[in-house]
């Protein structure tokens, strides 16, 4: 990266002339670090093992052999999965953001008791091993279940509802970080000038939010589109994608050809959904006048009597003076809260659903109703080597240090991706970069996985073998929610409009100084909530991790795994305990994590 | 400097991680003869210190490697063929040992084994394996299962042959798990293989027409879809373990609700044997010699859901009064299954899932 990437244009305003190459050779320096630390880490940590994997099927015998493409695409079966994991990733997005919208609307753009739970909530099933929710769903779906009338088990429907599940607190979260911070002024400025609420969330609001709606939507068409274990538990091989075919390829027929072809195909379809999704953003993205997130929330209005005589609104009002269109303001909103309420309300019972009959499940023992199963979470489960406890620690000290690497080279890419340099060229290599980033969400964790068997050993001329080292869990799983955090982070930075950053720089405030008193307090709120997802994310990788995790210390989706295949009386409720707990423990830590920078007093 | 603002940010979590990073046990820096390492699926298990007595016994200490399913564990062994994971492995069955074995990815142990339980398993070994890389350890049989309370329920007589799950009277009674990502799907397609030799394809298809329902793991199958699993499950017939009718003993009862239909089963054999190119391939073989100990293979059935070989051992009471072993138990001979386990998992791709 050879140019500057700030707003460079007053590099060299500052007086003295001896000082001006000092600056300049240190931003140099900064934002050459910035940019290296996280393609280093990206590409030793993802490209080299999946390029090294992938290499093996295209040589045999020490050269070079294309002819697994016209093996495999001859195949009607590869056509046929190529479009399955196209529509069933389609729709599962589409879905997802239609109904998470709403939803982002509700929990962060409105204010009401409860609200910090049902966030909490949303982003339960992101975390829960697939394996578990598909026994769930099924056990809804299945004859005899709660929901069979629909006749949606082992059908097309039934992949997708799962993974809306899986998505739906995804696209919450990711859209409502922006918007809970969106400036309401310009909203309001258009209702003042006669436009409907409806209106102006079509014209203003949603146009505003497009970046962190397409960064939703793109992360959210690369979990589906990877989606494993949900597809094989719910429609089996008729149901095929790539990824499940890639895993069957290389974990069963020892296939490195076709799986290697099948990679490529993968990485296609991917690129492809990236570069859609950033041409999507970058038409739209652009300054946007932030607000406090607590001045521009405000009571849905079917709950509005409540909350006004709790006294709840006056702060909002006092804070920011928002509200001064006074009473036209949001007894106008009543339709909008109304339709985003009732999306909402019908979208969380449907997720609760496979969640309550899991807790249900869980409380059954071979002797009636209790809680045996939980107690029994205390001690080695039949002859696995811990506890589910020592399992959940283990969890979260992988994720902590999971989150803290991916906060490090995440909040590194936004911060770089976040500047527009003037360069054309410039621009598309910041563009690139955010791109390249997103790919260990869309390239199979198979691959992965065995890429790291093939060239961890000793590394570098390391002496450790870092195959079978608990090292690689917490750098793995951070591989998986790098993405995660620039897609949270970097919506909100670039909304911080360049010119800001420029007056504050001829003012005479240094680089850092800028980045401290513009970009830092704006970035640490969007970081408690990429934290959130970073965790949740890291707590619940069970991909990767599966390949790498040692058993004397497995993380508890991988005990979980290993509870629901085995045999025996307890042993399920004790899987589905175990998954309960996971669901508690993800959701405490997401709504810890969105209340620290908040208990710091560092909200802006 | 100018990323203070961001470091600040992540203070936090730094702070709170107490590095689990730096708290990691440092690599094995032991020397040769201290440390062995096992790679197995994820079945493995044993009691609550067990590998603590063979560190007591032999000084030795086993740091356990689990990448995944039988099939994962043999892919990963044949590709890390020149740097292994590790000095020995236990899991690798019978339907995946030619692979192992023609990868070269063992060795025989050495020095050679001294258990006494070697001679019991000589009958379960591969016939191609003329080195002896393969040590037999345990062996089950993949068997359907009978719901027996709801055919005394429905009063429908019980099936009890391959022939009889195509009958009417068992029409949409039956669940099955796929081949291809299951490894009792896989046991049942070779029974079935063994059973009707070239007709095999036509007796699943025969299935299909009979409404077998097919899921991806035994899991599924078992959890959801068994009468006698748990769940709200609607099918009575089960493709699962000959030892699955102990776990249905009811509480307080003095037999099981089911049983496992013997005619049906596939013998499984899981394996142990040295690497090649490991560090410590003195270790390894002790190892071996351990799961062959007494302690061990009286130790299997509980903790593994599979059958001692060695005749020494005993089984529990309840698996020997209600989850005996096949008397006469199909196979496949390991070095076909090699040569046409892809095959055979499209054929039957095509005619089931067609």
């Amino acid at each position: 990266m050879a140019a500057p990437l700030g707003p460079s244009a007053g590099g060299g305003h500052r007086s003295g002339r001896a000082r001006v190459a000092g600056p300049d050779l240190g931003r140099y320096l900064g934002w050459g670090l910035a940019v290296a630390v996280p393609l280093v880490f990206l590409a030793v940590f993802f490209a080299w093992p999946v390029v090294v994997m992938v290499g093996r099927g295209f040589v045999t015998d020490g050269r070079l052999d294309l002819s697994a493409f016209a093996d495999v695409f001859s195949r009607p079966r590869t056509w046929r999965i190529v479009g399955l994991t196209l529509a069933q990733a389609s729709l599962g997005t589409v879905l997802s953001v239609l109904l998470g919208v709403p939803g982002a609307y509700l929990l962060y753009r409105c204010r009401f008791r409860g609200r910090g739970v049902l966030r909490a909530f949303v982003t339960v099933p992101f975390v829960l091993p697939t394996v578990v929710v598909g026994v769930a769903f099924r056990s809804l779906l299945a004859p005899g279940g709660l929901l069979s009338f629909l006749h949606l088990d082992g059908t097309f429907a039934a992949i997708v509802a799962a993974l809306v599940f899986f998505n739906y607190g995804l696209v919450v979260r990711t859209v409502g970080g922006l918007w809970e911070r969106l400036d309401p002024r310009a909203e309001q400025a258009a209702r003042a000038l006669g436009a409907s609420p409806w209106r102006a969330l079509g014209t203003v609001t949603l146009p505003a939010l497009a970046p962190a709606i397409a960064g939703a939507a793109s992360l959210t068409f690369l979990f589906c589109a990877t989606a494993f274990g949900t597809v094989l538990v719910l429609g089996g091989l008729r149901f095929g994608t790539v990824e499940t075919e890639i895993w069957i390829q290389t974990t069963q027929f020892l296939d490195l050809r076709a799986a290697a072809v099948l990679s490529v195909v993968q990485l296609v379809v991917v690129v492809a959904a990236l570069w859609v999704a950033g041409r999507a953003r970058s038409r739209n993205e652009r300054a946007l006048s932030l607000a406090a997130p607590v001045s521009s929330a405000h009571a849905p209005s079917i709950l509005r009597r409540h909350i006004d005589s709790a006294g709840h609104r006056p702060r909002a009002r006092v804070s920011t003076g928002a509200r001064a269109t006074g009473s036209k303001g949001p007894d106008d909103l009543r339709g909008l809260d109304r339709a985003a309420t009732a999306v909402t309300a019908v979208t969380v019972t449907l997720l609760a659903l496979p969640l309550v009959g899991l807790v249900v499940r869980s409380l059954r023992t071979p002797d009636g109703w209790g809680l045996a199963n939980y107690a029994a979470l205390s001690h080695p489960a039949g002859a696995l080597p811990v506890s589910v406890w020592d399992a959940t620690v283990t969890s979260l000290r992988v994720a902590l240090d999971a989150t803290t690497i991916a906060l490090v080279v995440g909040g590194l890419v936004a911060l770089v991706v976040s500047r527009r340099p003037r360069a054309v060229a410039a621009r598309r290599a910041v563009a690139g970069l955010d791109a390249v980033f997103m790919l260990p969400l869309g390239v199979s964790a198979v691959t992965v996985g065995f890429g790291f068997l093939l060239v961890m050993d000793r590394p570098f001329g390391l002496a450790v073998d870092l195959r079978t080292s608990p090292l690689l869990v917490p750098v793995a799983q951070a591989v998986v929610a790098v993405p995660l955090v620039v897609r949270t982070v970097l919506p909100v930075l670039r909304a911080i409009d360049p010119r800001q950053r420029q007056v504050a720089a001829t003012l005479g405030a240094s680089p850092g100084r800028v980045l401290r008193t513009m970009d830092g307090p704006v970035a640490l709120r969007a970081i408690g909530l990429a934290a959130g997802l970073a965790f949740a994310a890291s707590l619940g990788e069970f991909g990767a991790t599966s390949f790498l995790a040692r058993p004397d210390r497995p993380t508890l989706p991988v005990l979980v795994y290993r509870l629901i295949g085995r045999p025996g009386p307890d042993t399920y409720g004790m899987a589905l305990a175990a998954s309960v707990v996971l669901a508690l423990v993800t959701a405490l830590v997401v709504a810890l994590f969105e209340r620290l920078p908040r208990a710091a007093g560092t909200v802006v | 400097m100018r990323k203070r603002a961001l470091l600040g940010a992540l203070a936090v979590p730094v702070l709170a991680a107490c590095s689990a990073i730096g708290a990691a046990p440092a690599p094995a820096t032991t020397t040769a003869g201290g440390e062995i390492t096992l790679v197995t699926h994820d079945s493995f298990a044993l009691s609550d210190g067990i590998l603590a007595d063979f560190t007591k016994q032999t000084g030795y200490t086993v740091k356990v490697v689990q990448p995944g399913d039988a099939g994962t564990l043999v892919n990963q062994l044949v590709l890390t063929k020149d740097a292994p994971l590790g000095d020995v492995t236990f899991g690798v069955d019978n339907t995946f040992a030619s692979r192992a074995l023609d990868a070269g990815v063992l060795v025989p142990p050495s020095p050679a084994l001294s258990a006494a339980a070697v001679k019991d398993g000589q009958q379960y070994r591969v016939p191609s394996d003329t080195t002896g890389a393969l040590t037999p350890i345990d062996v089950g049989d993949v068997c359907v299962n009978v719901d027996h309370a709801w055919f005394t329920a429905h009063g429908v007589t019980e099936p009890k042959t391959l022939d009889d799950l195509t009958q009417p009277a068992y029409k949409n009674l039956f669940v099955t798990e796929s081949p291809a990502t299951s490894s009792p799907g896989f046991a049942f397609l070779l029974a079935t293989i063994s059973a009707k030799g070239d007709g095999w394809q036509a007796y699943w298809k025969a299935l299909k027409d009979n409404g077998v329902k097919v899921d991806d793991g035994w899991e599924n199958a078992w959890n959801v879809d068994y009468t006698a699993g748990g769940g709200n499950g609607q099918y009575p017939i089960v493709l699962s373990y000959s030892s699955s009718p102990v776990d249905t003993v009811p509480k307080g009862g003095t037999s099981p609700t089911t049983g496992a239909l013997l005619d049906t089963c596939f013998r499984q054999v899981e394996y142990a044997g040295v690497l090649a190119g490991a560090k410590n391939p003195a270790g390894a073989a002790a190892f071996i010699n351990f799961l062959l100990s007494d302690e061990v293979q009286n130790d299997i059935p509980g903790s593994m859901y599979m059958y001692p070989v060695s005749s020494s051992a005993s089984v529990p009471d309840e698996w020997a009064k209600w989850a005996p072993l096949a008397t006469s138990p199909r196979s496949v001979p390991a070095a076909d299954i090699a040569a046409h386990r892809s095959e055979w998992l499209q054929q039957w791709s095509d005619v089931v899932l067609g």
